[in-house]
């Protein structure tokens, strides 16, 4: 009876132990540190975040291990512009939390915040971190505002999904937008200006509602806007004309401490100096090529690599239901050009960098959240995919609603109807 | 054209003209040499089925071996280290079957692939072009959900970029369907993806026509509140009222023509271009291609193919063809499917990435498709996906089956596998040289050849085709 206690007591303590240290064995490890590539290196991850990493194969006692020889070992990606948790089907399908009607507690929808909106249920969830994604920045995606608002950083759990709240503002000012906001840019920009200055302004001022506030702006606008002119947090600007873009980099010596992003950027490539000297990284979807509006002329596929060459940091991601597809993406700015360890960066470090949360995620180091992937190989390769993947520390299962449609009807031939075929 | 029985010197010339083209055309109607009559009875008025025909004509090339490469057929082979004849517009000499002729350029596929040039099932180029504008925006008539009478090829704007970028993408053949917006939006056409100043230009010669179909929610959000269908029930009453008035303009004219060779005095129907297009797929000589994403609608649309004794060349999206492969095996149905698309819309809600290669799987005729001006442009790549998730998922296909789907099956399901879809002696030579294995993201086409001709050389940038569009713009020539 001892006996069979004791053995209770080890298989379950055992489990306690593999349940948080995991050693993923033997892989080619990106770190998108000083590290670099590592041929053949070991990662232990422990109580949730990446413990240490290892050169050779070699493991602790008290790691269940995962093989990874002849693999590929990431950070987890990292959804640098999407509205993951926002949609679950986007057209005629009820409530979509990424675009916005108008309401009164906003004039220019800087006030609005999608944190409200994530939903860790949401199918998308689990169908894009089984292709190793283990992070997004989610957003509004269409709004009548001049700003998009407030989006956040979430991790794909399924549970608890923000990681930060108001991570970031958004707003576009390219030719759709201009048309929106008030039907040309010479409305648009002032309109953005006197925003900022408004916003600005208010820094340090009493806004609550028993004392007066004139401004074009609501109260709560002017909140949200003022961490964005102090810098403390990005504020992505979609923009695809060499025109629009130069004006999004005098905006930044009029507001010296905006922190500003370049999303799309379709000519970017042609102020590639100008951006890298007023440090403005660029979110683009770089297999972009066609001019689809006047001002997208210059779009191509070689603009993330002209991008790296000026010293542009490049993110790679603008998509929600198929933002798994960015590994492609990156493939082709690849095969166009930019190189394989920025088109692996474009995913992972430069996202989290953008996001502020590079002390958290984005690279292999010690300390960093156990968001960590294995591939069968090359990533940016179609025919490659995610094997294992891990999110702060834990393996999630590789499943979901997707692949349990494939497993039920990979076999047509059922004695029962198929709602009685459970995978 | 329209034959009015009360304007007879109108007649006279529309009767003349009909006739004529019928005897160049079809060869038939005995009466062709009687145009000089004028007695309306004696005149047998056949429809002119090609009266916008083709001027395409390939551009001239020379003799091209290539050697040392990798050759995918289309059909089913590869064969490493092999080679490959163009000669005179056609593939000329394949691996050692070769006659040499006394002058043609060589070039070394070491480490490349050649296949059969990429025909695109499902593009809206030129109708839906770049840049989109609503000047531009032509590929639905959404004033009426039936309106089989339209014609994508007088929409289509042959200078859309989108052609060139997908032609540095491998496509040479690609139909252009009208918008989904409709019950019946109207006619598809084939293109080679040369253009130049008109569609007719482009005109895949000898290529039948299709009708575009579609299922679902389209039609009923578009027409829900403009008098209907709004409901997927009334869709299908649309059909089937549709096809029924077809059978009776059919026979109409069935009668007309027997009553003629009978010799019985009979004016002929009047012409109805809706009908006409209908009673060309009653007749056989059109393809139905009709975008439907539910496994159900699929089913009942192939009842309603069977109640009208008509033939669905394939189903476009079938983003749930994977539920009912083995019924689209059973019709003969084509499937033409994106790899991985899915969410956008509730009907298409239950996309998997297995779809191609599970339909494929069940002995249905898959093919990979775009309807995507981006997506176009790397065909090979969305094959890829397809077939390396079916693998993973136990089915195991090979990679040389794989691109039937991009080439052999496509052609199938547009008509014109006599003409190109695969690498076969005497097939015409559309044909890509790829700069690797074009399953791999990193592959590129780099050299891209329509009936024999140089089309796209990514090595020489100056060669590259610019349309007028882009000509003095942002980017003019660039690496696109």
């Amino acid at each position: 009876m001892r006996r069979l206690l004791t053995a209770l007591v080890g298989i379950s303590l055992s489990a306690n132990v593999f349940a948080s240290q995991f050693a993923i064995v033997g892989g080619k490890v990106h770190t998108l540190t000083d590290q670099g590539t590592l041929s053949e290196a070991t990662v232990l991850i422990k109580d949730g975040l990446i413990e240490r990493i290892i050169e050779g194969s070699q493991v602790p006692r008290g790691y269940e291990r995962i093989e990874a020889t002849g693999k590929v070992v990431t950070p987890g990606l990292i959804g640098a512009y999407t509205a993951l948790g926002l949609v679950e089907v986007g057209m005629s399908a009820g409530q979509v939390d990424s675009s916005t009607s108008e309401h009164p507690v906003t004039t220019v929808g800087a006030a609005i915040d999608v944190s409200y909106g994530v939903n860790a249920d949401s199918t998308l969830i689990p169908i894009t971190r089984i292709e190793g994604f283990t992070a997004a920045a989610t957003g509004i995606e269409y709004s009548d505002y001049l700003f998009k608002g407030q989006g956040s950083v979430i991790q794909l759990t399924d549970s608890e999904p923000l990681i930060k709240a108001r991570a970031f503002m958004a707003l576009s000012v390219n030719n759709s937008s201009a048309s929106d906001a008030g039907g040309t840019r010479g409305t648009l920009w002032v309109a953005l200006t006197q925003a900022l200055s408004e916003a600005q302004a208010a820094i340090g001022t009493d806004l609550a509602p028993t004392q007066p506030w004139y401004g074009m702006i609501s109260r709560a606008d002017a909140v949200a806007l003022g961490h964005v002119v102090q810098g403390h947090k990005p504020l992505l600007i979609k923009a695809d004309r060499k025109a629009d873009i130069l004006q999004i980099i005098a905006l930044k010596h009029k507001f010296t401490d905006l922190n500003l992003v370049l999303v799309s950027g379709s000519d970017a490539w042609r102020v590639g100096a100008q951006l890298a000297a007023a440090e403005i990284p660029v979110i683009l979807n770089p297999e972009y090529n066609l001019p689809g509006a006047f001002d997208t002329l210059g779009a191509s596929l070689a603009n993330a690599g002209r991008l790296e060459k000026a010293g542009v940091k490049v993110a790679i991601g603008i998509d929600t239901h198929n933002i798994r597809l960015a590994t492609q993406h990156a493939g082709n700015a690849v095969a166009n050009g930019l190189s394989h360890a920025t088109g692996l960066a474009s995913l992972t470090k430069h996202v989290a960098e953008i996001f502020g949360l590079d002390n958290q995620m984005g690279h292999i180091a010690p300390g960093m959240r156990g968001d960590v992937v294995v591939w069968s190989g090359d990533p940016l390769e179609v025919t490659e995919a995610a094997e294992h993947v891990f999110i702060n520390g834990k393996p999630i299962k590789m499943v979901s609603r997707q692949t349990l449609l494939r497993d039920r009807y990979l076999n047509l031939k059922q004695d029962k109807p198929m709602a009685y075929t459970r995978p | 054209m329209v034959h009015n029985n009360k304007k007879p010197t109108w007649k006279l010339a529309t009767l003349t003209i009909a006739v004529l083209a019928s005897s160049v055309l079809t060869g038939c109607g005995d009466d062709a040499n009687n145009h000089s009559d004028s007695d309306k009875h004696n005149q047998h008025v056949v429809v002119n089925a090609d009266p916008f025909p083709t001027t395409y004509e390939p551009i001239s090339s020379v003799a091209t071996l290539i050697t040392n490469v990798t050759v995918i057929d289309g059909i089913g082979g590869l064969v490493a280290n092999s080679q490959i004849l163009l000669q005179d517009g056609k593939i000329s000499g394949l691996g050692d079957d070769l006659a040499l002729p006394d002058e043609y350029v060589e070039i070394d596929g070491q480490g490349k692939y050649v296949t059969p040039g990429i025909i695109d099932t499902h593009s809206h180029l030129g109708v839906y072009p770049s840049p989109d504008t609503r000047s531009h925006a032509d590929g639905n008539e959404m004033t009426s959900p039936v309106t089989a009478q339209v014609w994508s090829e007088h929409s289509v704007w042959p200078q859309d970029p989108g052609f060139q970028r997908a032609l540095a993408g491998g496509v040479t053949s690609l139909q252009i369907l009208p918008g989904s917006a409709n019950l019946f939006g109207g006619r598809s056409v084939v293109l080679k993806n040369l253009p130049d100043r008109t569609v007719q230009d482009m005109k895949f010669p000898n290529a039948p026509y299709g009708i575009k179909m579609a299922c679902g929610e389209n039609p009923k959000r578009v027409y829900g509140k403009k008098g209907g269908p709004s409901t997927r029930m009334a869709n299908v009453a649309g059909y089937r009222e549709a096809w029924i008035d077809a059978a009776e303009y059919k026979a109409k004219w069935e009668q007309y023509d027997a009553d003629f060779a009978a010799g019985k005095e009979v004016t002929a129907p009047k012409r109805d271009l809706n009908n006409e297009t209908l009673k060309g797929v009653l007749d056989g000589d059109i393809i139905v291609h009709m975008h439907c994403y539910r496994a159900d609608e699929m089913v009942v649309m192939m009842d309603v193919m069977q109640e009208f004794n008509y033939q669905i060349g394939s189903f476009h999206h079938a983003v749930e063809g994977y539920k009912i492969a083995d019924k689209l095996a059973q019709n003969n149905v084509c499937s033409s499917m994106w790899a991985d698309w899915w969410g956008f819309k509730l009907e298409a809600y239950d996309g998997i990435r297995e779809n191609v290669a599970m339909v494929h799987q069940a002995g249905a005729c898959a093919v990979v498709h775009s309807d995507s001006d981006i997506g176009i442009q790397r065909l090979n790549q969305e094959a890829a996906k397809a077939w390396s998730d079916g693998r993973r998922a136990g089915i195991d296909i090979s990679k040389a089956d794989a691109w039937s789907w991009l080439t052999a099956n496509a052609a199938k399901s547009l008509g014109i596998f006599d003409q190109t879809g695969s690498l076969e002696i005497g097939k015409n030579a559309d044909v890509v040289l790829w700069s690797a294995d074009p399953f791999s993201t990193y592959a590129q086409a780099e050299k891209v050849y329509i009936d024999g001709g140089l089309a796209y050389d990514r090595l020489a940038p100056d060669s590259w085709p610019v349309s007028d569009f882009e000509l003095g713009q942002v980017g003019q020539g660039d690496h696109k």
